[in-house]
């Protein structure tokens, strides 16, 4: 479903220096597919997801979506950020429907999925309320649900947990599968984290930095529906041991 | 103090009041031209920062010109303009514009730029267009701006106001007060000028206002009054 072959991002600063964020990247998502990349800070994964998002241009190689070359964002996608980045001014529904009201497409169904979302979510009569009214990890599921509400085939996430404390992310980990288990999509994850990845992936995608590669990608052989129990499962920290090995064994070298 | 020259509060009051009826008449005659010049400001500022937003070209072009008329002191123009557009309102509203509009230009421009790359890179994602993010994302954001450039741009108007009524009227709190001070009517003038520092407080006070009414949401509870 997204395909990114031999992608190459270089970003030119300031002072007209050039930085390799990614070089020679090539991946294959399939459809329904769950997908988390990990690596390292400055080993491009944002970047990567920002080039599938169509928010970012390559310098080299393509980038394309059922065939489909991206230039451009797209209604089949939608992007979940670090920070909620809600609108201050505007209310909850009012913010998880933004997307089909700048996309043209606001209408009574929308309205009905946006509320059904976030009910789904467990913010069922915080529709009226405005974004400083609610919690850090309260604002993120509404961010969620906004990334979900033009019904997406596909989501793309860049750390959507990171700002967020260690129990409302294991929290919002648990939902995240559950939305997936009722409405499969083809997801894209980045994280910091190493049991958050092979907790969600079916395969996890390990990046060296500096420019960003793809490291490895790894097969994550646990059952669905999973839940944190599996952390101590054999598999489970077979994968992560793993994926620790070429994250950390390469910086070790490095020195 | 001597007495003829500041006089007590009792006989500002009393002077002022005996003629209540024309010092109306001239806070009203003031309080139009106020409106009138604040509201051109209002209606030029917001294009026009829109503009100076839109390109680095264009806003080169034009800054120079916007300092140009920041730079001519406005009693000094106050005349010319007489002679231009004759003797009426018009050039005590355009005094006026001249005083209040470039603050409240900066400051939308300001709060134009100010939106966090986040929220524009948001717009990009949901495939909004150059003027719908434009719309509803940079104006909204901009909206605490707006209303600080207003805020200045309302006192402004009045100070612009009174200008224009030095230089030419027969009408208005600034004549008054040219008027009165000619026939020595002390008390008067003083009165004319307390009217004048309420309309002041009142119309920033409307503002204050109206920005809580219908954007709650940009309006800081802690901090009154701003």
């Amino acid at each position: 479903m997204i395909r990114i072959d031999h992608a190459a991002k270089t970003f030119v600063t300031r002072g007209g220096e050039e930085i390799a964020a990614i070089a020679d990247v090539s991946l294959e998502v399939e459809r329904n597919a769950f997908v988390c990349l990990v690596g390292p800070s400055g080993c491009g994964k944002s970047t990567l997801l920002r080039l599938v998002a169509g928010l970012v241009m390559p310098t080299a190689g393509a980038v394309s979506i059922d065939g489909t070359l991206v230039t451009e964002p797209r209604e089949d996608t939608g992007i979940v950020f670090q920070a909620p980045t809600l609108l201050p001014w505007a209310s909850i529904l009012d913010n998880v429907l933004f997307p089909l009201d700048m996309m043209g497409r606001l209408d009574a169904a929308g309205r009905a999925r946006a509320r059904d979302l976030l009910a789904l979510v467990g913010l069922k009569g915080f529709e009226g309320k405005y974004p400083r009214e609610l919690s850090g990890g309260m604002q993120q599921r509404a961010g969620i649900c906004r990334a979900l509400v033009h019904d997406p085939d596909i989501l793309l996430m860049d750390e959507p947990f990171g700002a967020l404390d260690a129990l409302t992310r294991e929290e919002l980990t648990i939902e995240l599968m559950r939305i997936c288990r009722e409405r499969p999509k083809t997801i894209l994850f980045v994280t910091h984290s190493i049991p958050e990845a092979v907790l969600l992936a079916d395969r996890v995608v390990v990046m060296s930095p500096r420019p960003g590669r793809i490291a490895e990608i790894i097969d994550v052989p646990l059952p669905r529906p999973r839940d944190f129990d599996m952390e101590a499962a054999h598999e489970f920290q077979a994968v992560a041991r793993r994926i620790r090995e070429l994250i950390f064994g390469a910086r070790v070298r490095a020195t | 103090m001597p007495a003829y020259l500041v006089p007590p509060p009792s006989a500002i009051f009393v002077d002022t009041w005996k003629l209540a009826g024309q010092v109306a008449a001239h806070t009203l005659a003031t309080t139009e031209t106020t409106l009138l010049g604040f509201a051109a400001s209002l209606i030029v500022s917001l294009p026009l920062a829109v503009l100076l937003t839109a390109s680095p070209a264009i806003a080169n072009a034009i800054y120079p010109v916007l300092v140009l008329t920041q730079s001519i002191p406005k009693v000094a123009l106050a005349p010319i303009l007489v002679v231009i557009f004759g003797s009426n309102e018009l050039p005590r509203v355009v005094v006026t514009f001249l005083v209040a509009f470039f603050p409240l230009v900066l400051s939308i421009a300001a709060g134009i730029t100010a939106v966090p790359p986040e929220l524009i890179e948001l717009g990009r994602a949901c495939r909004a267009s150059r003027w719908r993010a434009l719309w509803r994302i940079r104006l909204p954001y901009a909206v605490p701006f707006i209303f600080s450039g207003l805020k200045a741009a309302i006192t402004l108007s009045v100070v612009g106001a009174v200008v224009g009524e030095f230089v030419n009227a027969d009408k208005g709190l600034g004549y008054l007060i040219v008027t009165s001070t000619a026939f020595f009517q002390v008390p008067l003038a003083w009165g004319a000028l307390v009217l004048l520092s309420l309309m002041g407080i009142i119309l920033f006070q409307a503002v204050v206002v109206v920005e809580r009414v219908f954007f709650p949401w940009a309006v800081d509870v802690d901090t009154p009054g701003i």
